[in-house]
């Protein structure tokens, strides 16, 4: 096991040495740099300024120096300055991310509250009229774009309430904040909650359909602790990864969400550092969700061996 | 121009008699919340040419003069002092004197002195120590030899030429103070100024926020305490959240007409004034390469354009038709309506333009088997793909199979400046209603804004000659004559000029929307709150 861990922390390494060489690489392949869009919106074209301007911020010079330069400053703890707010990247990306963070657990909480134990029902009581309702609900979570129910949830607010639940620097209580931040994580945990009920379902259907759930059964285990002790914990592994997978996802896919209720979270902000091309911003945050993910499928591995005995790493 | 500098001075004057006058009505205090559409580049005025950074940050500063913030139209006659206390032109009419208020002082208290405005032109014409990241409105300033001084309150603008108008110019929005020690990265990022309003943040995707200047050199102004814009990208989001009450105005001309109807629907105490923009969509040809180096092409082209089916399509009607400058009746050049009729493909009948458009494509062998295929380019923004779809079904009419281009926004000014097009739908936004801005700025040889490198010796004489013109009958004939040289040259045919609406809650007051310009009225010293 201990061995195991090492290789696989080593190709962590590799992995994230990889991603930042092709996450340096497309953003050079993509067209336009910052100097290109500042001075669009300038609406100017002076060939002598922007060249000016591309030595000051270090894009005239080679493409291997420039990886260089960040990747070491990286290891330094120096993210750079945005090319932008001309702050540093460290300070612009920091306050985004208890934001984002907090956010996606709630909206993981969500899902993982309602998808899990609806997937449990619908799959036990397969074919009733429960069953067909829970269907049409997950399917209808997976159907519905976020924005478009996120634009819903709004109108309904505003329309009935007067109140527009959409997020604000303004200092709130713990509970205002959880309140204000469980109607976006309901909206996204709705899809997320909707994709873990249909893999809990067809997971436990086909535990379900298991000769040593039939020999539970024989043996008179009752039908909970048939359903929960034996078939869910032997269903829940697909479940694991997928929650797993969603994990990293809501870290940096939340763009719609932010965008629609307005919150300043680390979605939003890289769409806009990419529309800059603000490469140190999009450089740095591309690598943190990177290194998330690659941690959260670490931790998904290491849990099916808490969730399955029978799966051992070997050296 | 003694006429002009006696009108305005007497304006300048009855205008504070009229603040006097009222001044009991003004309830102070208050927060003033309005959304900001996007995230501007930086705070700094000078480098940027968008109203996302002209508006929240104008209030920081102050001009010499500026355009009267409760008159609604922008001229010659609505220009009162700011920072100056009076100005005075000498008898050759290239010596402009600004004597200065006394014992105004930067936000961070070092005092204002006629240095800064020295330091200030110097910076817009390269030749001061600071240099700024970009300078995109140099071409405004072309005719400034040098800002002399005359002791700390008195400073002399010293020009090659007279120029009238140059007054225009510095009454802009876009033409502030800046302070001399404090260095244009900072003002990009926490910018220093004196006006009614001290910067306190800014934070990007968040919000900026103002805070009251209690030194303000304008005694019992602003009326507000603070200022918020929070920034939301999203329109649905933003306009509903004026809706449930969250802002008390929305971003300058953020509703456009079709989304007007459901704001009044929705929101019917608001307050919306529907104004233009003076953002036209125009084209801009390549008449340097086939096949648009043919004077006939380009001509069977302006009299295939059907401009009022463009605005029918995108602006439900209310779009106008018009020339380079803001169409009448709001804008300060505008043409007559008998003038407009004489230029080439706005006057008569579409079908008939047409039928001429074809014979002239016919008589160079096309037809509609055999089409003249043109390539159409313009950015991947719906404002701009949207009017370029309608040319190219127009463009069918006249034997010409266009085929739409979308170019990334980052390539598409250094796509225009190398020439790599044939045919560009365009935006052009002005924010100042005068030749020397806008004619300058667009069509003059040098100007960096000339995207189309457009020029005509004829033009350039005309625009140096309208502008040493005091008369504004007089001048206004010159403009148009200039109108009907870049229309008959095709150097940039205007399509139309869009209108958009802002909104606000009654408790509002003292916000007066300048309807020839949304650059130019946003120093917000005069805006209350009534609640």
């Amino acid at each position: 096991m201990g061995a195991y861990m090492i290789r696989r922390f080593l190709l962590m390494i590799l992995t994230l040495f990889g991603m930042s060489v092709l996450i340096f690489v497309m953003l050079r392949v993509v067209p336009g740099n910052i100097v290109d869009i500042l001075f669009d919106s300038a609406g100017m074209v002076n060939p002598e300024d922007k060249k000016r301007l591309e030595a000051e911020l270090g894009l005239d010079k080679p493409i291997v120096q420039q990886y260089m330069t960040w990747i070491t400053s990286m290891l330094k703890g120096d993210l750079g300055y945005s090319y932008v707010s001309e702050k540093p990247a460290l300070d612009e990306i920091l306050p985004r991310i208890p934001v984002t963070a907090k956010l996606a657990a709630l909206a993981l909480f969500f899902s993982v509250l309602f998808g899990v134990p609806l997937g449990v029902i619908s799959a036990v009581r397969q074919n009733t009229s429960l069953d067909y309702f829970l269907r049409v609900v997950s399917l209808s979570g997976l159907s519905l774009p976020s924005f478009w129910l996120g634009l819903l949830i709004l109108m309904a607010f505003v329309q009935y309430t007067g109140w527009i639940p959409i997020y604000s620097d303004a200092q709130r209580g713990f509970w205002q904040e959880l309140w204000l931040l469980s109607i976006p994580a309901a909206a996204v945990g709705f899809r997320a909650s909707a994709l873990i009920m249909r893999l809990t379902r067809s997971s436990m259907l086909e535990v379900l359909r298991q000769d040593y759930i039939r020999t539970a059964r024989a043996k008179g285990a009752t039908r909970q602790a048939v359903n929960y002790d034996h078939a869910l914990r032997n269903a829940v592994l697909p479940v694991v990864t997928i929650i797993g997978i969603e994990a990293a996802f809501l870290i940096g896919g939340l763009v719609v969400t932010e965008t629609v209720f307005n919150i300043p979270g680390v979605a939003r902000f890289l769409v806009e550092a990419i529309r800059w091309r603000d490469y140190p911003i999009v450089q740095n945050l591309v690598m943190l969700i990177a290194v998330i993910t690659v941690v959260v499928n670490f931790i998904v591995d290491m849990a099916y061996v808490v969730l399955d005995p029978r799966i051992k790493y070997e050296g | 121009m003694k006429v002009v500098w006696y009108a305005t001075a007497a304006l300048g004057l009855a205008v504070g008699i009229g603040d006097v006058g009222t001044a009991f009505a003004q309830k102070p205090g208050g927060t003033l919340r309005i959304y900001h559409r996007d995230t501007p580049a930086s705070a700094s005025i000078h480098e940027e040419a968008t109203v996302s950074t002209q508006l929240p940050f104008m209030a920081v500063f102050n001009n010499l003069v500026v355009y009267d913030q409760q008159a609604k139209q922008n001229n010659m006659s609505t220009i009162v002092p700011d920072l100056a206390t009076s100005w005075a032109w000498d008898d050759s009419k290239t010596k402009l004197t600004f004597k200065l208020n006394q014992g105004v002082k930067w936000h961070d208290g070092k005092p204002f002195t006629s240095e800064d405005v020295k330091c200030t032109f110097e910076m817009l014409q390269g030749k001061g120590k600071q240099r700024l990241r970009k300078n995109p409105r140099a071409i405004w300033f072309r005719n400034l030899k040098e800002v002399t001084t005359n002791g700390p309150l008195e400073a002399t603008f010293v020009l090659e030429k007279p120029q009238a108008a140059f007054l225009a110019l510095l009454a802009s929005g876009y033409t502030p103070i800046y302070a001399c020690h404090v260095n244009p990265a900072d003002m990009r990022t926490k910018p220093v100024g004196t006006g009614p309003f001290k910067f306190v943040e800014f934070k990007g995707n968040e919000v900026i926020r103002l805070a009251k200047n209690p030194d303000y050199f304008k005694k019992g102004k602003p009326y507000v305490d603070a200022i918020e814009m929070r920034i939301i990208d999203n329109r649905s989001t933003r306009i509903l959240a004026f809706q449930a009450g969250e802002f008390d105005m929305t971003f300058s001309q953020d509703i456009t007409i079709p989304l007007l109807k459901d704001m009044v629907k929705q929101a019917p105490k608001a307050i919306c004034e529907t104004k233009p923009q003076y953002v036209s969509r125009n084209l801009i040809v390549n008449r340097e390469a086939a096949p648009f180096d043919n004077a006939e092409v380009r001509k069977a082209m302006a009299l295939a354009i059907d401009r009022k089916a463009f605005i029918d399509i995108l602006t439900e009607g209310k779009g106008d038709i018009g020339g380079a400058m803001l169409p009448l009746p709001e804008g300060a050049f505008g043409m007559p309506p008998e003038e407009l009729q004489k230029m080439t493909g706005y006057g008569g009948d579409v079908a008939a333009n047409r039928a001429q458009g074809r014979k002239i494509m016919e008589g160079l062998g096309y037809s509609a088997s055999k089409p003249l295929k043109v390539k159409i380019s313009t950015r991947n923004i719906a404002i701009y793909r949207d009017p370029a779809v309608i040319l190219i079904d127009q463009l069918k009419q006249i034997h010409m199979e266009g085929e739409l281009e979308v170019v990334d926004t980052p390539l598409w000014h250094a796509k225009v400046a190398r020439k790599d097009y044939q045919v560009g739908m365009n935006l052009t936004g002005v924010a100042v209603d005068d030749p020397d801005a806008n004619l300058v700025e667009n069509y003059s040889c040098k100007s960096e804004r000339n995207y189309t490198n457009y020029c005509n010796p004829e033009v350039e004489k005309l625009i140096d000659q309208q502008s040493t013109i005091t008369d504004p009958a007089e001048r206004k004939k010159v403009v148009w004559k200039i109108e009907q040289v870049l229309n008959d040259d095709l150097a940039r045919p205007i399509i139309y000029h869009d209108r958009a609406a802002t909104c606000w809650w009654p408790h509002v007051k003292g916000f007066v929307g300048h309807e020839n310009s949304i650059y130019n009225n946003w120093r917000l010293e005069d805006v209350w709150l009534d609640k």
